[in-house]
C-alpha cells in the first residue's frame, strides 16, 4: 500500500482499532520506498531497523495518534545509530552517537523512523542537484526536480511513501518542494523548534518544519516536535498549542495582506492565475484581502546569502577531517590533512558559499557585507511586523516558477539564488510560513504561501486547512503515479 | 642611547566552576585524555552551546575585584581558526562586547606605586591539547577544551620587568582571594602573553611590539622581558629594525627565540555567535555578586594589624596566600589565639611546608586541630616540647590533639598537689643542693628541676615546678 489516501488520522484508526499492526504498516512501507526509489531517489538510508521498532510499538500498544506511524526524516537530522550525511561526501560515513531533540520526541510518541530523506548538500541548493547522492524526482514529472533542499522529504510525501516527513528550512528549503510536489509544508517560527542534532547551516535561519500531504497531519506532527529544549538556548518557552485540535476552518474577519512585490514581474503567469484564484477564494471564505508594500524586499535575496553563507562557513569548519566524516588519504602534515579533507569532501555548491562567507566575513568586508546585511535583516523583520500588525497573514505565490527541468537551473547559481526570492524573507524576520497546495499551471502544482506573526502557526494552519478543504488538492494523484494500483 | 620601555601582558585565568562554560562536561586537571567530554566539545554536527551562567558569575566577580565597569547588554562571539585542538574550528570569545572595561590594579616597586589599566575582561572557552607522540602520529586531548577562561588584557602601562612581575603578582592575589580560580601557573589556570617594545627615551611613539610566549613562571616573564630589552636595545644601536614577531622564552638559555614572524594581523573572521541569544546583565545581580564579594587581601592585612593586633610584617605573609588567610581566619574562629596561631603557621607550619614541599591544603592539619593544639598549650595542658610531638602527628595523620595527649599520656603535670610531695622528697634527699643555693649558686635550681623533670618523665609543668620549689627553697 501507499499513503496517497492515508492520513495520519486514519491510519491511527486502524492501528488503534488492531485491523492493522504497526509491524504490518512498518514493513508495507520499507516495501513502498523500496520499489519507488529507483523512480524518485527520495531516500539517503532506508532504517532497516524499523520494523524491529515497529514490533517494539506494537508490544507496547498503540498510544497517541502517531504510535506506530512510519515518518521519513530529513537526513540533516541526527538519529542515534542510523548514518546521517547531510547528502555530503563529508559526512557519508558519520554514524551520529546522539539523536536530535525533534528525534527522540517522535520516538517517544511511538513514531518509527522510516528512512533519512535526500537533500542538497549541507541543505545549499533549491533541486536536490548538489546531493551526493544524486538528484531526486518530482513525483509529477520525474524529469524535473522536487525543490530542495528538503527534496527528498517532499518526492517520499508526494509519491506515497509516507503520511509526513520532517524537513529543514533555512531560506525555503520546506515550502519550495512542498510547492514543486503539490504538498503542505511548514516552517515554523524561528525559536518554536529545537535545532538540537539538526545539522547547522545558518543557525539564525535554520529550523524544523513538517512537510505532509494532509494539512491536519503536519499540524500533529508539529505539536509533538515543538517546545523548549535546554540544549538549544534559542528555543522558545512559548507553550505549544494542539494545533490539530485546535484547526478551525472559518476564515471570516481573517485579514489577508498580499504584498505586491510578491506579484514579481518574472514570475510564471499561469501560476499567478492559480495564486489571484485562491486568494478570491479566500476573500469567498470571507476572508478581507488588501493589499501592500514591502519595499526592502528587493534586498532579500542578497542579505540572505550573505548572512546565511557567512553563518555556514563557520558552521562548517568543524568538517575537517580529524574526528569523524571523511579524511584524505596520503596526507604529510596536518594542513594538507585540513585542505584535502575539505577540498575531496565538500561538493561545488557548498563550496562557492563558504568562500562567499569567509569573504564576508573577513576583516575588510565585514562591514561593508556582514554588518550591513544585519542592519538590512533589522530594517526588514521591521517591515514584516508593521504589516502583520495590522493582518492576521501575509499571502503571496511560494514560488516564481513551478518545478523546472533537472540540470535546467544547476550551472547559473543567480537563477538557482533568485528562485528564493519569495520564501527567504520569513526567514530573515524568523517568521512561521507555509506552503499550500494551491491548484496547477501547466500540470504543475503551484503553492501558496502563508506567512503569519511570530508564534502563531495557528492561524496558518486554520488558512490552510480552510484552503484545502476547499480545493481538495489532495485528492489529486501525482502524474508519475497514475495507473498504479 | 637610553629607551623607555614599554609592557603590556594579556593573561588567561581558568575560572573554578564544576562544569565547562558551554557544556555540562566536568572540569577537572589531570584525568586521563578525552575522559570530560561529550558531544559539544567534540565539536559534533548539530550541538550547541548553552551558558554556564556560574562561569560568568565567576568572570564578574573577578572584574569587579579589578575595579572594572561590567558591561550590562553584551554576547559571545565565534572567534574562528582552523587547529586540531579546536573541534569546532572556532572559539567562543566576547570579542565586541567584553564583559568588563576600563579596571586598575594598583602595584609598588621598590617604594614606588602606581596604577597599571585594565583595558577589558572578556569571558571565553579553552582549546584542547595536541601531543606528538614519537610513533608520528600527534594526539588530541578535549578534556581542556571549552574550560571556562578569563582573559584579562592589561593597557601598556608598565615600563619595566619588575613592574610586570609586581603586577602578576598582585593579579594573582586578588583573583585568588575572589576565589574564582585556583591561579596556578604550574598547573595552567593562570597563563601569561606578554607585549612588549622599546623606543628611545623621549620619544612620542611606541617602538614595533614584539610578543613574547611560553612564559611559565613569574620569574620567567622577569627574565624573558629583562632579555628582550637588551636584545631589542643591542639591535637598535647597531641601527636595526625590531621585526613584529612572536619569541619564546627558552628557559635552559634564559633567552627568547623566534617563533614566527607576523605578516599583517591575522584575521579570525570575529561575528556574533548566532546559536546563543544575546543577553543582558541585571545591575542587581552585578550588585549582589558585588556584596558577596570576599575580604580582599588587602582588607584582609588590615584587620589582622588592627583588630587582631598582628605585626605588619606577619600580617603581609599571611595575606599572601588565600589558603593561609583562610587557614589562619579559620583557627581563630576555632578560638585559637590570633598571634599564636600567626607565630604557628609562620613558624612551624611553613618549616613544615617547605621540607616536604607541600601546601597548606596538601598537609593533613586542620584549623580547628591546630586551634586545640594551641588551647592545650595555653592552659598548660602541655608543654611546649610535647606540643612539637603533637603538631608532628597532627599534621601527618590528622589526629585529634586533645584526644591523643591523654592517649599517650602526654598530659603536662600541673597539680600542685602531686608536684608538691615530689618536690619535697627530691629537697629532702638533696641537702646539698639546697645548701649552694643559700650560697648563691643559682646552678643548684637547674640541677633540682632536672630531678624533678627526670621524675616526671619530663611531663611536670616546669612554670608550676619553679613556683613550689622556689617557694620552698625560701622557706627552708
Amino acid at each position: 500500500m501507499n499513503y496517497l489516501n492515508e492520513t495520519i488520522d486514519s491510519l491511527h484508526e486502524k492501528l488503534a482499532n488492531k485491523e492493522i499492526t504497526s509491524k504490518d504498516l512498518t514493513q508495507d512501507t520499507l516495501k513502498t520506498i523500496n520499489d519507488s526509489e529507483d523512480t524518485y531517489n527520495a531516500f539517503v538510508t532506508v532504517n532497516k531497523d524499523a520494523v524491529k521498532d515497529a514490533e517494539k510499538v506494537d508490544a507496547d500498544g498503540i498510544k497517541g495518534s502517531l504510535s506506530g506511524i512510519p515518518i521519513a526524516i530529513k537526513d540533516n537530522i541526527l538519529t542515534d545509530g542510523l548514518l546521517t550525511t547531510a547528502s555530503s561526501k563529508i559526512l557519508s560515513n558519520f554514524m551520529p552517537v546522539y539523536s536530535a531533540t525533534v528525534v527522540e520526541k517522535l520516538k517517544a510518541a511511538g513514531a518509527i523512523n522510516a528512512g533519512k530523506t535526500n537533500l542538497d548538500e549541507f541543505a545549499m541548493g533549491s533541486s536536490t542537484e548538489t546531493s551526493y547522492y544524486g538528484t531526486s524526482h518530482n513525483a509529477w514529472d520525474t524529469t524535473k526536480v522536487p525543490g530542495g533542499s528538503s527534496g527528498g522529504s517532499a518526492a517520499a510525501v508526494a509519491n506515497g511513501d509516507v503520511v509526513a516527513a520532517l524537513g529543514t528550512d533555512t531560506g525555503g528549503s520546506i515550502r519550495q518542494p512542498s510547492a514543486f510536489n503539490g504538498i503542505f509544508g511548514i516552517k515554523p517560527t524561528y525559536g518554536r523548534v529545537s535545532r538540537w542534532g539538526v545539522i547547522a547551516f545558518a543557525s539564525s535561519l535554520d529550523q524544523v518544519g513538517v512537510m505532509s500531504k494532509r494539512v491536519e497531519d503536519s499540524a500533529t506532527v508539529l505539536s509533538t516536535i515543538a517546545g523548549h529544549d535546554d540544549h538549544d538556548s534559542t528555543s522558545s518557552n512559548k507553550e505549544v498549542p494542539d494545533y490539530r485540535a485546535n484547526l478551525n476552518k472559518d476564515m471570516t474577519g481573517i485579514k489577508i495582506a498580499v504584498p505586491k512585490e510578491f506579484w514579481h514581474e518574472g514570475t510564471n503567469p499561469e501560476l499567478l492565475k492559480q495564486i489571484d484564484a485562491t486568494i478570491e477564494t479566500y476573500k469567498k471564505l470571507g476572508a478581507t484581502v488588501e493589499e501592500v508594500s514591502l519595499p526592502t524586499l528587493k534586498h532579500a535575496v542578497e542579505v540572505y546569502y550573505v548572512i546565511a553563507s557567512s553563518e555556514a562557513s563557520s558552521n562548517l569548519q568543524r568538517y575537517d577531517g580529524v574526528r569523524y566524516g571523511f579524511r584524505a588519504k596520503d596526507v604529510k602534515n596536518i594542513k594538507e590533512l585540513f585542505v584535502n579533507s575539505r577540498s575531496e569532501g565538500f561538493g561545488d555548491e557548498v563550496k562557492r558559499r563558504i568562500m562567499l562567507g569567509t569573504f564576508a566575513l573577513s576583516a575588510g568586508a565585514y562591514d561593508a557585507y556582514f554588518k550591513k546585511a544585519a542592519e538590512v535583516r533589522t530594517l526588514f523583520i521591521n517591515e514584516m511586523s508593521a504589516v502583520l500588525d495590522k493582518y492576521d497573514l501575509i499571502a503571496g505565490p511560494s514560488t516564481t516558477t513551478t518545478a523546472f527541468g533537472i540540470g535546467d537551473k544547476i550551472d547559473d547559481p543567480l537563477a538557482m539564488y533568485m528562485n528564493d526570492i519569495l520564501t527567504i524573507p520569513a526567514n530573515l524576520a524568523g517568521l512561521p510560513a507555509a506552503s499550500v497546495p494551491a491548484g496547477l499551471a501547466d500540470g504543475m502544482p503551484v503553492g501558496l504561501q502563508l506567512i503569519a506573526k511570530p508564534f502563531d502557526e495557528q492561524t496558518i494552519f486554520n488558512a490552510a486547512y480552510a484552503l484545502q478543504e476547499e480545493n481538495k488538492f489532495y485528492e489529486k494523484i501525482p502524474t508519475s503515479l497514475k495507473g498504479e494500483d | 642611547m637610553n629607551f623607555e620601555t614599554t609592557i603590556g601582558l594579556e593573561v588567561h585565568v581558568e575560572l573554578k566552576t564544576k562544569s565547562k562554560m558551554f557544556s555540562p562536561s566536568p572540569v577537572a586537571y589531570g584525568a586521563e585524555s578525552n575522559v570530560n567530554t561529550n558531544v559539544i566539545d567534540f565539536g559534533f554536527p548539530g550541538v550547541l552551546p548553552s551558558v554556564n551562567k556560574e562561569g560568568y558569575r565567576l568572570g564578574v566577580m573577578v572584574a569587579l575585584a579589578l575595579n572594572a565597569q561590567i558591561e550590562e547588554h553584551t554576547h559571545f562571539d565565534r572567534k574562528n581558526y582552523f587547529y586540531p585542538d579546536n573541534p569546532k574550528a572556532y572559539q567562543l570569545t566576547q570579542h565586541e562586547k567584553p564583559l568588563a572595561h576600563d579596571g586598575y590594579i594598583e602595584i609598588e616597586v621598590d617604594g614606588k606605586k602606581s596604577k597599571v589599566g585594565i583595558e577589558e575582561l572578556h569571558v571565553e572557552e579553552d582549546a584542547g591539547k595536541n601531543t606528538h607522540g614519537n610513533s608520528g602520529y600527534s594526539y588530541v586531548d578535549l578534556n581542556r577544551q571549552g574550560t571556562p577562561l578569563i582573559e584579562i588584557v592589561s593597557k601598556a602601562d608598565m615600563h619595566s620587568p619588575e613592574e610586570a612581575y609586581a603586577y602578576l603578582e598582585k593579579l594573582r592575589q586578588i583573583v585568588q582571594f575572589t576565589g574564582a580560580s585556583d591561579v596556578k601557573m604550574e598547573e595552567g589556570s593562570m597563563r601569561v602573553d606578554t607585549n612588549i617594545s622599546i623606543s628611545p627615551a623621549g620619544s612620542d611613539t611606541y617602538g614595533t611590539k614584539v610578543e613574547l610566549k611560553n612564559l611559565n613562571s613569574f620569574n620567567f616573564v622577569r627574565l624573558g622581558l629583562a632579555y628582550e630589552e637588551k636584545r631589542q636595545a643591542a639591535i637598535i644601536k647597531n641601527g636595526g629594525t625590531i621585526g613584529q614577531e612572536t619569541r619564546r622564552f627558552d628557559e635552559k638559555s634564559g633567552e627568547t627565540v623566534l617563533m614566527r614572524v607576523k605578516s599583517g594581523a591575522d584575521d579570525y573572521r570575529y561575528f556574533p555567535e548566532p546559536d546563543l541569544p544575546k543577553f543582558s546583565i541585571d545591575p542587581s545581580w552585578i550588585k549582589q555578586i558585588k556584596d558577596e564579594l570576599p575580604e580582599p587581601a588587602h582588607e584582609r592585612r588590615v584587620r589582622y594589624i588592627n583588630e587582631l593586633g598582628i605585626p605588619e610584617y606577619d600580617a603581609g605573609v599571611l595575606t599572601d596566600t588565600k589558603e593561609m588567610s583562610d587557614f589562619f581566619d579559620a583557627t581563630v574562629d576555632f578560638g585559637a589565639n590570633p598571634k599564636l596561631v600567626s607565630n604557628w603557621l609562620m613558624g612551624e607550619v611553613n618549616g613544615y611546608l617547605n621540607e616536604k614541599k607541600l601546601g597548606l591544603l596538601e598537609t593533613k592539619l586542620t584549623p580547628e586541630n591546630l586551634a586545640t593544639m594551641i588551647k592545650l598549650i595555653s592552659d598548660g595542658t602541655i608543654s611546649s616540647k610535647i606540643a612539637k610531638k603533637v603538631f608532628q602527628e597532627t599534621i601527618s595523620n590528622g589526629t585529634e590533639p586533645e584526644g591523643w595527649v591523654k592517649e599517650k599520656g602526654l598530659v603536662q603535670e600541673s597539680d600542685p598537689a602531686v608536684l608538691k610531695p615530689m618536690i619535697m622528697d627530691i629537697l629532702d634527699n638533696n641537702q646539698q643542693s639546697i645548701d649552694d643555693f643559700k650560697n648563691g649558686k643559682d646552678r643548684a635550681v637547674g640541677f633540682l628541676i632536672g630531678q624533678i623533670m627526670k621524675q616526671t618523665h619530663g611531663q611536670a609543668n616546669p612554670k608550676v615546678v619553679n613556683k613550689i620549689l622556689m617557694e620552698e627553697l625560701n622557706s627552708r
